[in-house]
């Protein structure tokens, strides 16, 4: 298990030197440089700046040097934010939506859990086609559209929670964000266990531990609650590292500081380092992440163990 | 055999129905039985005769939308519409069942130890202890060496014939009264099938538990059962001794299956017999005798649907030819 680690480990170097080539090499194919703007500066100013940054010098020594600094945890400093590293931007950020995220994958797991378990309990009754059909709702009707609706409605109309704006600490501002991120992973993660549940009641296994005379409660737990599990625990590694790294649509919508906001307009800015940056940290997220999975998979599956 | 023998099982006009395409399918269609104390009766038919169904309704656990009809009473208590908490105290302490396919009737998720105790566990209110201790000794009763090492093995740490013998010794974990045996031997190879049936023999010489031994293979039987009831198309066809059904099949259906096994004591023919046509689809079942299709005697008469008669020597017989085996054999020679 140590030595499937480590391997998992050291393949993780050669995969984020690829990320972030090609996220180098992309932005800088890109037309376009961070310092153009209508405004014509002069010359000698134009240069200082360039020089500043390293941008005078050939392409494959601004990369060694990236890749220098990558080495050393150091993502640069930002092209647009003035004397601020990404680093800097990063933590400021990333709170808000790890914040976020984690609530409405909390969310998401207690109520799909709950709703996948029940609608697998009697499948085809009402209990089952009720909330399934929310469930593709919630997984057609996109943020966009929910995110206003429950602006609309808890903040406009009842005034219960403010509408958007980000107060660290604060569970109001909090929660119609992490709810409207939580609607589409409910939904997905109800059909997931629902699916995964009618599966595992129905193996031949389940009916030689009801011949033994345990009761339901038992089966359940004892025997169909790993198989469920599986799936779940697959789809839920690169889910998390999405909602950590912010849903740019639920910011915008907000209004809220995070580093999807940060994503989106370093590159439409050719803020070099700052997209960089975070396409290396969600490479990171989601290596870290899948390496969690695989382990939660031996830790459910003796088979799988076995094999590592 | 001359002591008097309580009746374990009692199965009268047992019928499990479900509906597919709004039609009613008879997988069990008005069997009667009994299983006395020590018995072993062996219970023969092909896939879809209602073998595996009937053993399945003994236990309540036949597929949801089964409809049960008909009476099974066990030592007098009636167990069609039992309450499940009597059902589920039932199960495994009094009749416990050993399934076909000892891969899929494993959980791959957990140990042997486990999946051996926990039945015992509750029944019998054993302590965690007490239950591995009585795993192990079951596991080395049906001859599986180092038994408390396996008891922290997973299903797919041990071979077939050893996942068997893991079912048996689950099986045999609270001292059941009956042990429903479905098709013990049809997945494993012919060697391990050989240990598998000597050791259900031993078991039964030892214990003196009854069992009802659902199978396809006549073979099998053969060293097995007391009795032996053939099941056609959800019905029973002809009810013997084992050693009269064998000597003497009377259903034409029974003479079949026997020549169609290869026999040690003459010679091989080039092919072995078999019997035309496909076992019974049970929503096309014919309105008289579901073998007749099939049937080298088949006649006019066959349309109506023949009765299970008791014939003096106890034996019983649903077939409208009232001929003797000689004839139903000499058909069969023919056809």
């Amino acid at each position: 298990m140590l030595r499937f680690l480590l391997r998992r480990l050291l393949i993780a170097i050669p995969t984020l030197l690829v990320i972030a080539t090609l996220a180098f090499m992309l932005l800088h194919l890109t037309p376009g440089g961070p310092f153009d703007s209508d405004k014509v500066l002069v010359p000698q100013i134009q240069r200082a700046i360039e020089a500043r940054y390293h941008l005078d010098e050939p392409v494959w020594r601004q990369y060694l040097r990236y890749l220098g600094q990558l080495a050393h945890g150091d993502f640069g400093p930002s092209f647009q934010y003035r004397n601020t590293s990404v680093n800097e931007l990063i933590a400021q950020g990333l709170p808000v939506d790890a914040a976020i995220g984690s609530a409405a994958m909390l969310l998401a797991l207690l109520l799909g859990c709950a709703t996948g378990l029940i609608a697998a309990t009697r499948p085809g009754s009402w209990r089952d086609q009720l909330p399934m059909g929310v469930a593709m709702l919630g997984i057609s009707v996109p943020v966009f559209v929910t995110a206003p609706l429950l602006i609309l409605v808890f903040a406009m109309r009842l005034h219960w929670l403010p509408a958007g704006d980000w107060v660290a600490g604060s569970w109001r501002h909090l929660l119609l964000p992490a709810v409207a991120l939580a609607l589409p992973y409910t939904a997905y993660i109800a059909r997931i266990v629902r699916s995964a549940a009618i599966d595992a009641l129905g193996q031949p296994y389940i009916r030689a531990a009801r011949a033994k005379g345990l009761p339901p409660h038992r089966i359940v737990l004892g025997h169909a609650l790993r198989p469920t599990l599986l799936p779940l625990v697959s789809f839920l590694g690169p889910a998390i590292a999405g909602v950590l790294t912010g849903s740019i649509v639920v910011e915008q919508v907000f209004g809220l500081p995070g580093i999807g906001h940060l994503f989106v307009t370093g590159a439409l800015n050719r803020d070099y380092t700052v997209v960089t940056g975070i396409t290396v940290l969600y490479g990171a997220l989601i290596i870290g992440l899948n390496l969690l999975v695989d382990l939660c998979y031996a830790w459910l599956d003796p088979r799988v163990r076995d094999r590592a | 055999m001359a002591e008097p023998r309580e009746t374990l099982l009692r199965l009268h006009a047992l019928g499990v129905a479900y509906r597919r395409d709004g039609r009613e399918l008879h997988a069990v269609d008005g069997v009667d039985l009994e299983l006395r104390e020590r018995e072993c009766l062996g219970v023969v038919g092909e896939s879809g005769s209602g073998k595996s169904q009937l053993l399945l309704a003994l236990l309540g656990l036949s597929a949801p939308g089964a409809r049960l009809s008909g009476s099974i009473r066990y030592r007098g208590e009636e167990l069609v519409g039992a309450p499940a908490a009597r059902l589920e105290a039932i199960r495994g302490r009094r009749i416990a069942i050993v399934f076909q396919d000892p891969l899929s009737a494993l959980n791959p998720y957990l140990t042997i130890g486990t999946q051996l105790t926990e039945g015992a566990r509750r029944q019998l209110r054993l302590g965690r202890r007490a239950a591995a201790s009585r795993a192990a000794e079951l596991l080395a009763t049906v001859q599986i060496d180092a038994p408390t090492e396996r008891l922290r093995c997973h299903p797919h740490e041990l071979s077939g014939g050893m996942r068997q013998r893991v079912l048996i010794a689950m099986a045999l974990m609270c001292e059941p009264e009956i042990l429903l045996l479905d098709e013990p031997t049809t997945a494993l190879d012919v060697t391990v099938q050989a240990q598998v049936l000597q050791l259900l023999r031993d078991l039964r010489e030892r214990s003196g538990v009854a069992s009802l031994f659902v199978t396809h293979d006549l073979g099998a039987l053969a060293s097995m059962a007391d009795r032996v009831a053939v099941m056609y198309g959800g019905r029973l066809v002809e009810l013997a001794s084992a050693a009269a059904l064998y000597a003497a099949p009377l259903h034409p259906y029974t003479a079949g299956l026997l020549r169609s096994l290869p026999r040690l004591d003459l010679p091989l023919p080039a092919r072995l017999p078999s019997i035309p046509g496909q076992p019974p689809d049970l929503a096309e079942l014919p309105a008289g005798c579901a073998f007749a299709p099939r049937c080298p005697l088949v006649h006019e008469r066959c349309t109506r649907q023949p009765d299970l008669r008791v014939l003096p020597d106890g034996r019983a017989n649903a077939c409208h030819f009232t001929g003797s085996a000689t004839q139903v054999d000499a058909a069969w020679i023919r056809a």
